[in-house]
Formats: structure tokens, sequence, C-alpha cells
């Protein structure tokens, strides 16, 4: 199933490798901070009702 | 309904809601059609061998970083005409977005260029306008974390882009002004037409191209979610310390 590489197997293997690295952790990063950023303001909100 | 409407941060979140699943999905799927018919699908290159596969990455990468800036100006310039948050907010949600695309470019470029250029980096005007928009990108990050009134900052941050702009710009045309770099120009001109890329390594370019386009455009929709909650969570509890 591999493709042939050749002698640029490193080259192609580690631009792919890397790349989807880095695009995984940025929107791995980009929910869990969405996720703390709602669960944040939901807490707000909620003491806000509690104090009035 | 008029555009300057979704400056309200309920109307964004609203259509966001909208918009944001199909986005995901298109993007996933276009992202991942491009890159694995590129990686499976295209034969090597004649002259370039299995690295021309790097091309599914580092041209759809490099698009985006360029792009993302000029999507951050056209925001900046929003905010400092018209004082809309939700502007200010969608450039500071795509900053990290763009510098992950452009630190994609600059590994991916420079892992393609040793084997085809023989070495790893040059002071190319093309390369070196690109790291210098790389470093606009941290700035303009670290500008937004270190002032603390998020007016000011917003302030700061669109000047600070609007001189990044000129990176931007060149990094697309620094080859066309000096043509003594190592990198080419572009190989497929939209604007003027005659692409020097054969059809089977085109056709899956432009699926990763557009597949890059909408993950951008995804993110930046979730995380300007996340800094209007951010805002909004800020907001109250400073309301609830003046015990309003």
């Amino acid at each position: 199933m591999m493709p042939e590489l050749g002698k640029y197997a490193v080259e192609v293997v580690s631009a792919y490798g890397v790349s989807l690295l880095l695009l995984a952790a940025l929107v791995g990063l980009t929910l869990y901070r969405g996720k703390y950023a709602r669960a944040a303001l939901r807490t707000a909100e909620r003491e806000v009702k509690t104090d009035s | 309904m008029s555009i300057w409407s979704y400056a309200n941060p309920v109307k964004f979140l609203a259509l966001s809601a909208r918009v944001q699943p199909a986005l995901w999905g298109a993007a996933a799927l276009c992202v991942s059609v491009g890159l694995i018919w590129g990686f499976f699908g295209t034969p090597d290159d004649a002259r370039q061998g299995s690295t021309v596969k790097i091309i599914y990455l580092h041209v759809p990468a490099a698009l985006m970083a360029i792009n993302a800036w000029f999507m951050m100006l056209v925001a900046s310039l929003i905010w400092l005409i018209r004082r809309h948050h939700v502007s200010a907010l969608a450039a500071k949600a795509a900053a990290p977005v763009g510098a992950i695309m452009t630190l994609i470019a600059l590994f991916t470029g420079a892992v393609w260029g040793q084997p085809m250029w023989g070495t790893w980096w040059a002071w190319d005007p093309r390369l070196t306008s690109f790291l210098i928009l790389f470093l606009f990108y941290l700035g303009y990050i670290a500008l937004w974390e270190a002032v603390e009134d998020p007016d000011t900052a917003a302030d700061l941050t669109s000047v600070l882009c609007l001189v990044g702009s000129v990176f931007a710009v060149l990094s697309r045309y620094a080859v066309n002004f000096w043509s003594q770099g190592l990198h080419q120009g572009t190989s497929v001109p939209v604007a003027t037409g005659g692409r020097t890329v054969a059809d089977v390594f085109f056709y899956p370019l432009v699926v990763s191209m557009l597949g890059f386009g909408l993950l951008f455009i995804a993110l930046v929709f979730y995380r300007t979610g996340t800094e209007i909650s951010l805002r909004r969570a800020a907001a109250l509890r400073a309301r609830a310390d003046r015990g309003l």
C-alpha cells in the first residue's frame, strides 16, 4: 500500500509526519481551549444569576 | 440583512453554529482526499522524484499563511474604522492558525529544498520574507497577550498587522520583484492562467488547497467563538466583582 518513495523517503515522510502533527496539535488545542472558554462562560453566567 | 449585523456577537455566534458542522465536515473531507490522493495516487516527477508529493502540503500551507494575514488585515481595518469587537477577535483568532500554516510552509520548504537545491535554507527574497512573516505572527500573538486592556491590545495589534502586511505582500510577489532567488514563481497563476503543473499533480493539489482553506475558515469561526466566550466571561466576572 505504501508508495515507493525511493531515496527521498525520509524527506517526504518527515514532511507529512511533522505537518500532520502540527495540524493535529492546532485542532486539538483549539477544541480544548474552546471547551474551557465555554465552561468558564457558563460558570460566570450561573454565578451572576445566583447573585441576582 | 447587512453584513454589519454580524458584528453583533450573538448574531455572529448563531451564524457560526449554523455553518460550522458543514465547514468542519467539508474541510476534513477535502484535506483527507487531497493528501491521500497526492501521497498514494500520484506518480513521481521526472526530475524531482517522490519529493513532488510535498507540494500537497507546502503550497496549500503557504497559500493560507499569506491569506490568513490578509484576512487579519481586513479584520484589523474594520476594527480601526468601525470599532466592531468581533472583527478584532476574529483577527486574534486567526493569528495562531496563520502562524502554524507559515511554520508548515517553512518546514516543508526546507525539507523539499535540501534534495532539490542542495540546501535547507537560502536568504532568498521569498524565503526571507516568509521567515519575517512568521516572526510577525509571533510578535502579533505576543502583543495580544502582553497588553491587559483588550481595546488597547486590539489597536496596537491592528497597527502591527498593517506593518506586517508589507511582508505578506512581499512573500507572495518577491519572486516577481527580484529574480535572483532560488524559489521559482507560482506554478498555478490564477490571474494570468498558463499553469506549469500537469493535471495528474494539479487536481489533488486543488482539493488540498480547498481543504486547507476550509480548515482555516472552520478554525477561525470556532476560535472567534472561543474569544467571544472568554471576553463575555471576563465581563460578567468584573461586573460581579463590582457588585452590580
